[in-house]
């Protein structure tokens, strides 16, 4: 079996992991600091809004032009009375746009510089946005985020409990936020293909989310019977029972999103593929992160403080500290602030069984070197 | 059919076969659907077919905020329709998109121009006074319709009018001085057909300053009017759609209209007197009383009931044709009736052979011209069949690059377990492509570029499913079960997890449809109905085919290659160290 199925095994019996919760505060602090660059970068530089939101138009000329980026500029400038952008894409043809001008003009617009760059008006696409359509498409995507959160908060309330649903939506917000914030420091500029993308991290942000959950959920049913484990750990082993699925789901997510990005920035150099797989693949990747290192560590925090938990974890710890009296074996007191991401730790497992010896010789039998 | 459908709830646990028996069913029914009704490709949108695509936006006149609702929104809609249609365009379409959008789809090789004129203008009503008419191409003429006052009317009728006309000459003034110049170049170009009466009652009361600036110019323009009255056949529909475009309401003009028998009918028509906004009602009703049949009866506002009044007196006294007035909307008679007495009760009736279906759309037009509704335009999207099928180019590239990875991935992955993932991916996407093509027809879809990446993206969604009954799979395997029990073990609480997941994506899904316009619309269609068939196809389709492959030797014994090996899995540890030397094979070989 390749590499991850072992890594998949160890981590299903617990073998190896990585302290998700116990570490959490690290994994905040970093949270809060993009989410504070974020921030800062769409106060300072503002979002770069495409022509879709500032009204005016977009002209794309057939392929192989011959003539010039500043010549075409000029011709446009002419044309329209306005400054013009222009690019040059990856197939030779053009892209012309011109800010604040009038829908009404455009065909006028159009048929000059057809004329001047000396191709048939009907071969150039145009792209014509009044200055409020925009507006109407970010209006109505904040008004479909409000719902959307709404909506998925009571769902996650009643099919989870509150605090799943909070947390879940602080790291909504967080995948969010990051998205924008990379936008607005990369300088990426925002069309309404970039909207759709963003709101399709709502679905899938959550959808990660919500498995992870739901596996959280299924393993803390009847916590509250046994005195080995403070949610803590066992919110620990379900997200680090579930990582398999949750890199599997994350690559495969990622691979078709890497086609789209691959044949929209590659093939056609700009339009709506790229818009949407750019901000899908950022978006992706800031919801594969929040789900696992601020989702359920939240749920955790949240958790702890029920009077209930807090007593499950005092039952815990003095269990464990009584069982460190007696000289046991257990491990999990100490291991339980230290992680282990190398193979050779496996045995100093968080919430693993309890047959080291096996475990151990398993974790020094396999060099790292030796896959791949 | 009743079989099948009967087993499903069953089939999961024991009868896979079922299952499988009806998902194939449902797949040849919905191909042979799809060949059946000949759409075997989905309707592509504009941004990848080519044409002009103009989003609208209502903007309701201050005060009037209400009037933006569905009712109206679908009436500007029709209007719409007939009026891109009426171009000659074929197949454009125009739909109502959020709550205040009108999207017009135009497909290439249509001219865009003309028809970005035509929607973007608001519908106009008005009543104006005819002036001559003839039938166009073929002759006879046919009884036309007549006006009434309704009861009250009739008794007020008479007096009223004559006490206004007189006593405020100026309220009828322009109209009437126009008018009358208009009937006289009229008379003087065709023959003595009648410079009637009207003249000299309404000129009577015309003062001066209206008629001076009328009467200067309108000869000349009288003139040509009468020039282009003789040229139009109304017959001809590009004539008939271009007759009197861009006339101003104080202006004559000429005109087309159908009338009851069917044929063509051209006109010279006066000044617009009523506007549609003076409507305040119109609805079509069966008279019992008078035996009439179906008539249409129309309720003006205050200054409408007044204006009314004024025309209807007026032209009562006129010989025919001239005692007519038009109904026009956006240039087109849709009624001429005659009028037999003034009509100042604020109420009246049109009267006529009409059908249901007639008096109906006659009652529907006079409502829409009161339409208080204008259009901007918010977008235009000119793609050339060029671009279009260069980005469905493209677009399908992508798909195949994503599925080819994700096929690649899940195979190095899952090993044998892809003889199912693959297949329910395949499944999956020609379930898709089958519903695309279909609801092309049925509920106009048109896949445009944002419901491609949203197919692209569903990809995962799909995978996903796999993925997490999978991974339940061999963690119970891996806690020492044999295979068939592992599966049918981890299948309720996969499916608990794939049941809360697609829900939520397929809560985004339906929250941006509803909610968002233009491209995001097609974006959400695809991840909902791909979100959906997650569902079924992971029911119907991956764990029945799982259960029976779980049966199988090569499965339940855990082969090196089949993804389930318990020792690769880690299912017995000790055993582990040994195996892993031969373990790594390279997967790709695989």
């Amino acid at each position: 079996m390749s590499k991850l199925g072992n890594l998949g095994a160890r981590l299903h019996r617990g073998e190896v992991g990585y302290d998700f919760v116990g570490n959490r505060k690290i994994w905040y602090g970093i949270s809060i600091l993009i989410t504070i660059t974020a921030v800062l970068g769409l106060a300072v530089r503002g979002l770069n809004m495409g022509i879709e939101f500032q009204g005016g138009a977009v002209f794309t000329t057939p392929k192989h032009m011959t003539a010039s980026v500043a010549k075409a500029e000029g011709y446009a400038q002419d044309a329209s009375g306005h400054d013009a952008v222009v690019q040059k894409l990856g197939d030779g043809s053009l892209r012309i746009q011109i800010a604040g001008i009038d829908t009404d003009k455009s065909d006028a617009i159009k048929d000059k510089l057809a004329k001047d760059l000396n191709v048939n008006s009907e071969n150039i696409n145009a792209d014509l946005v009044g200055p409020s359509w925009g507006d109407q498409i970010a209006n109505k995507a904040w008004q479909g985020l409000a719902i959307f959160m709404v909506l998925v908060v009571v769902y996650l309330a009643i099919a989870f409990e509150w605090r799943m649903a909070v947390a879940a939506l602080v790291a909504l917000i967080h995948d969010i936020t990051i998205t924008t914030g990379i936008y607005a420091l990369v300088g990426f500029e925002v069309t309404p293909g970039t909207v759709i993308g963003l709101l399709t991290i709502l679905g899938y942000s959550l959808y990660d989310t919500v498995v992870v959950f739901d596996s959280l959920k299924e393993q803390t049913k009847d916590i509250t019977k046994q005195t080995r484990w403070t949610f803590s750990d066992v919110a620990n082993r379900s997200i680090n029972s579930t990582l398999m699925r949750s890199i599997n789901t994350t690559v495969v997510a990622l691979l078709p999103v890497a086609g789209l990005l691959f044949i929209g920035g590659g093939f056609l150099g700009a339009g709506m593929l790229n818009d949407i797989s750019l901000s899908l693949f950022v978006g992706l990747a800031a919801g594969a992160y929040s789900s696992i290192f601020i989702a359920t560590p939240l749920v955790a925090d949240l958790k702890e403080r029920e009077p209930q938990m807090k007593a499950l974890k005092k039952r815990v710890l003095a269990k464990r500290a009584q069982a460190a009296a007696e000289g046991g074996p257990l491990e999990a007191e100490t291991a339980h602030e230290r992680y282990d991401d190398e193979p050779e730790d496996a045995a100093h497992a968080v919430v693993g069984p309890r047959n080291q010896p096996a475990s151990r010789n398993r974790g020094r039998g396999r060099p790292s070197g030796k896959r791949r | 059919m009743a079989a099948p459908k009967k087993g499903r709830s069953a089939s999961a646990q024991s009868k896979p076969g079922r299952s499988l028996a009806l998902i194939l069913i449902a797949i040849v029914a919905l191909t042979g659907g799809m060949f059946a009704s000949g759409n075997t490709t989905p309707r592509l949108g504009i941004d990848l077919a080519g044409g002009t695509s103009i989003t609208l936006r209502a903007v309701a006149e201050p005060g009037q905020e209400s009037a933006i609702n569905k009712t109206n929104m679908d009436t500007a809609v029709d209007i719409m329709n007939n009026r891109v249609n009426g171009l000659g365009v074929t197949e454009a379409e125009v739909q109502t998109q959020g709550n205040k959008n009108i999207i017009v789809n135009i497909p290439k090789g249509t001219n865009s121009k003309e028809a970005r004129q035509q929607v973007g203008t608001t519908a106009k009503l008005y009543f104006r006074p005819v002036l001559t008419t003839e039938v166009s191409g073929a002759a006879a003429t046919s009884p036309s319709p007549s006006v009434s006052g309704s009861p009250s009317g009739k008794a007020t009728g008479k007096a009223t009018e004559k006490a206004t006309g007189k006593s405020t000459p100026s309220s009828s003034a322009t109209p009437s001085a126009t008018a009358t110049s208009q009937g006289r170049a009229v008379t003087g170009a065709l023959k003595a057909d009648a410079t009637p009466s009207a003249t000299a009652s309404s000129s009577a009361k015309t003062s001066a300053s209206p008629s001076a600036s009328s009467t200067s110019s309108g000869n000349a323009a009288a003139a040509k009017l009468q020039a282009q009255y003789t040229a139009l056949d109304c017959v001809n529909k590009k004539q008939r759609a271009t007759a009197g475009q861009g006339a101003k309401p104080t202006d004559p003009t000429i005109a087309c209209g159908q009338n009851s028998s069917g044929q063509w009918q051209k006109y010279i028509l006066g000044p617009a007197e009523v506007d549609g906004t003076d409507v305040k009602n119109a609805q079509a009703r069966f008279n019992t009383q008078t035996a009439a049949g179906w008539t249409v009866t129309m309720e003006f506002t205050g200054k409408g009931s007044k204006k009314f009044g004024d025309i209807t007196g007026r032209l009562a006294k006129n010989q025919p044709p001239q005692n007519q007035f038009a109904i026009v909307l956006d240039g087109n008679v849709v009624s001429d009736p005659s009028v037999n007495q003034a009509l100042t009760g604020g109420n009246a009736e049109i009267t006529g052979s009409f059908s249901q279906q007639e008096a109906q759309s006659l009652a529907n037009m006079l409502s829409y011209g009161a339409l208080p509704l204008t259009f901007k335009e918010d977008s235009v999207t000119t793609v050339t069949a060029a671009l279009g099928g260069e980005q469905l180019h493209a677009g399908l590239i992508a798909g195949a690059i994503g599925l080819a990875l994700v096929v690649i991935y899940l195979l190095i992955f899952y090993r044998g377990l892809s003889v199912i993932a693959i297949p329910s991916l395949l499944v999956s996407a020609i379930l898709t492509y089958v519903l695309m093509a279909l609801l092309g027809q049925a509920i106009g879809f048109a896949l445009n570029l944002p419901a491609v990446c949203g197919a692209i993206v569903a990809i995962g969604i799909t995978a996903d499913s796999f993925i997490v009954f999978f991974e339940r799979i061999r963690d119970e395997i891996r806690e020492g079960r044999s295979l068939r029990p592992a599966v049918e073990r981890a299948w309720p609480r996969a499916r608990r997890t794939i049941l809360v997941s697609d829900f939520v994506s397929f809560l985004a899904a339906a929250v941006l449809f509803i909610v968002t316009v233009g491209k995001v619309q097609g974006f959400a269609f695809t991840l909902g109905l791909t979100t959906v068939l997650d569902v079924v196809v992971v029911f119907l389709f991956t764990k029945p085919l799982m259960t029976i492959l779980a049966r199988k030797k090569f499965f339940a014994n855990g082969h090196k290659w089949s993804g389930l090996d318990p020792k690769a899995l880690g299912a017995k540890p000790p055993l582990r160290r040994t195996r892993r030397p031969s373990a790594p094979v390279d997967p790709k070989e695989a």
